[in-house]
């Protein structure tokens, strides 16, 4: 086990240390780079030149690279020309994790929450009508566009019948205390319980939308793999033995049908990343998504690069961590 | 007498079969059809195919929408980019042109016909998702071939490149793409949705690949001195593009709600004289308050079409997935 942990560790570090290089390159790559974002198209060549050299960007590329990977690792990404112009980049990318936690977070325990219990009637149901009824459901999900589903949602529930509130993250008359970010959490810390409900029913509507996608994936593999569990021979021999359908369930069918499910968590992450571009930008919600839609269409490159790296960062831990939980579930993993 | 005993036996695994798979009678896609012996894997995924309901209904969406894309100009008498209606917008009282004859639809702000804009969209759209598509299988197809076919050294440079590429989610990398663009035009959509789609065809075309290196069919060639080239290209690789053609067909889909999403955060086409369905929702944005339908329509009809393709798709995955064959 410590060995197979060690080698996709190392594996990571390349894999990290590759993605850096791409990343170094995609800046230098940038149309108009670095240079003509902070000054504009209309500076002066000593101006340019100036900058150039304060930004070290006359020093040869390996020299440039060299410092780009010990800024990465101090967490210096430059400052945000635009998303909040003046404040570090990875302050930016800080203070605004907490909402984009919270929505992801939310987004994924419903998607569980639902995905795994339907998945498993439908493959119950085999054929029958809410298996068919489901896999519709779940092929609709992945065709509505994120984005146009949050809006429709939006309208409805918050609009026209005033059932859930429309955008933000809390309603800002509470003046509710601050102490982590995460709103639901400080409204516990502080037992300010109004505060704590109210941000949990502003994720309730872009917690559905962000879900969708997720519930669809969770929902399917779910249902493919508990088909092809029931088809294993262990379970025919379990029913052989006598045992009851209760303790075939859970013991024999779920804990292995499970196994695929865990791996596609983790792919989902990257996907959560993405729908929270759209669905924060749709309920304006001060997120990561939020700036990342603010830095692109801006041009502010620190913000953009902390994202990317970081999202990158996160992508590959959080699925070194489901290789490293999956080897712990399923020890034929491990040889592989 | 030893008739008999094969009926017999025959007989036995029937009702073995009966017992244990009741699931597998019940099998939509498998319908209750017996492979005969000797029908290849491709015909009998037709016959499974022609009976599926969910099979039929994808494919004639999306032959439908590809007839709308084709005969586009017969469809509608006007031009996509034509201002008519610009007399009647006016930034006080009347923003979006109502439906009259000749304009079912009505005019967008700017005094376009809305329901032309629909259908020469049907045209881009299709246009940007399938050479997006392309992009991804071509790409792949190369790196994938490369890994699978060679193994060893090249499969681990190739293979570690793609892991590369799969560590970003594929939107964030789509956009990381469209960035690199200074002005975002139709190609720089299908390049940026296309490359993102690169690794996963990669894998699955290497796996696919892979499985067949050590197979029986691979070895015989090979003792038969058959160059090697020729392996890959006419033994290796015509074995392995169906999975790889079940993922294209679903990645249009996906290509379509990328590009969509590319619009939506301003990475789109720029330029909409040749309008888009995802440009169209994207623009259509400020307006969605008070006239959603400038939003609805080409949102169902992005939903249509992604959902016509998800079907065909994932009908053609378990036609030919050799498990379902039972």
């Amino acid at each position: 086990m410590l060995r197979y942990i060690a080698r996709r560790v190392l594996q990571m570090i390349g894999v990290m240390f590759a993605l850096s290089l791409l990343i170094f390159a995609w800046l230098r790559a940038l149309p108009g780079g670095p240079v003509d974002a902070l000054l504009g198209e209309r500076a002066t060549p000593e101006r340019r030149a100036a900058l150039r050299k304060v930004l070290g960007l006359d020093q040869p590329l390996p020299v440039q690279y060299l410092k780009f990977l010990d800024n990465a690792a101090h967490g210096n990404f430059g400052v945000s020309s635009a998303v909040q112009p003046g404040t570090d980049a990875m302050q930016v990318f800080l203070t605004r994790l907490p909402a984009t936690m919270e929505l992801t977070g939310v987004a994924i325990v419903l998607a569980l929450a639902t995905g795994i219990p339907l998945g498993y009637l439908a493959a119950k149901r085999h054929g029958g009508i809410f298996d068919n009824l489901g896999v519709l459901l779940s092929l609709v999900g992945v065709a509505v566009p994120v984005f146009f589903l949050a809006f429709v949602l939006k309208q409805y529930f918050a609009v026209d019948w005033q059932l859930l509130p429309l955008n933000g993250r809390q309603n800002p008359d509470l003046n509710a205390t601050r102490v982590t970010g995460f709103f639901i959490l400080d409204g516990i810390l502080t037992r300010e319980f109004d505060a704590s409900w109210d941000a949990f029913l502003h994720l309730i509507l872009p917690g559905v939308a962000l879900a969708t996608i997720p519930f669809a994936v969770v929902f399917r593999i779910t249902r493919a793999s508990v088909l092809d569990v029931l088809d294993e021979d262990f379970v025919r021999t379990a029913e052989a033995k006598g045992l009851t359908r209760q303790v075939i369930r859970r013991r024999h069918v779920l804990r292995n049908a499970l196994l695929p499910v865990v791996t596609t968590i983790g792919l989902q992450v990257g996907g959560l990343l993405t729908g929270a571009v759209l669905t924060e930008t749709v309920f304006s919600i001060a997120g990561l998504g939020d700036a990342m839609n603010l830095a692109f269409q801006q041009k502010d490159f620190s913000v953009l690069q902390v994202l990317i790296v970081m999202a990158a960062t996160t992508y590959v831990v959080v699925n070194l961590l489901v290789d490293i939980a999956y080897a712990y579930i399923d020890p034929r993993v491990r040889t592989r | 007498m030893a008739a008999m005993n094969l009926n017999r036996k025959k007989q036995r695994v029937d009702e073995l079969a009966a017992t244990t798979g009741a699931r597998v009678e019940g099998n939509v896609d498998a319908g209750g059809i017996k492979d005969a012996e000797g029908v290849s894997l491709l015909a009998s995924a037709w016959r499974r195919l022609r009976r599926n309901p969910a099979f039929l209904i994808g494919a004639v969406v999306v032959v439908l929408f590809v007839l709308v894309a084709l005969f586009a100009p017969v469809l509608t008498g006007h031009d996509p980019s034509t201002r008519y209606l610009i007399g009647e917008v006016s930034q006080q009282n009347n923003p979006v042109p109502k439906a009259r004859p000749g304009f079912p639809l009505g005019g967008d702000p700017v005094g376009r016909d809305l329901y032309a804009r629909l259908v020469f969209g049907a045209r881009n759209t299709l246009l940007v998702a399938v050479l997006a598509t392309l992009t991804g299988f071509v790409g792949g197809l190369i790196l994938g071939s490369l890994a699978g076919a060679f193994g060893g050294w090249v499969d681990s440079v190739v293979m570690r490149v793609v892991d590369i590429m799969l560590s970003l989610p594929s939107l964030l990398l789509a956009f990381s793409i469209a960035a690199l663009f200074g002005r975002a035009s139709q190609w720089s959509v299908i390049l940026a949705v296309g490359i993102a789609q690169i690794p996963i065809f990669a894998r699955l075309l290497r796996g696919a690949m892979m499985a067949q290196r050590h197979s029986d069919h691979v070895l015989a060639a090979r003792s038969l001195g058959v160059k090697p080239g020729s392996i890959v290209l006419r033994h290796m690789l015509p074995n392995s593009l169906s999975p790889v053609l079940v993922q294209a067909t679903m990645v249009v889909a996906t290509s379509i709600i990328d590009a969509a999403a590319l619009s939506y955060i301003g990475a789109g086409n720029a330029d909409d004289t040749q309008p888009e369905w995802g440009q169209m929702l994207g623009q259509a944005q400020n307006l969605i308050d008070s006239y959603p339908h400038l939003a609805v329509y080409p949102a169902i009809c992005i939903i249509v079409v992604a959902l016509g393709f998800t079907l065909m798709g994932e009908s053609l995955r378990e036609a030919l997935d050799p498990k379902s064959r039972r």
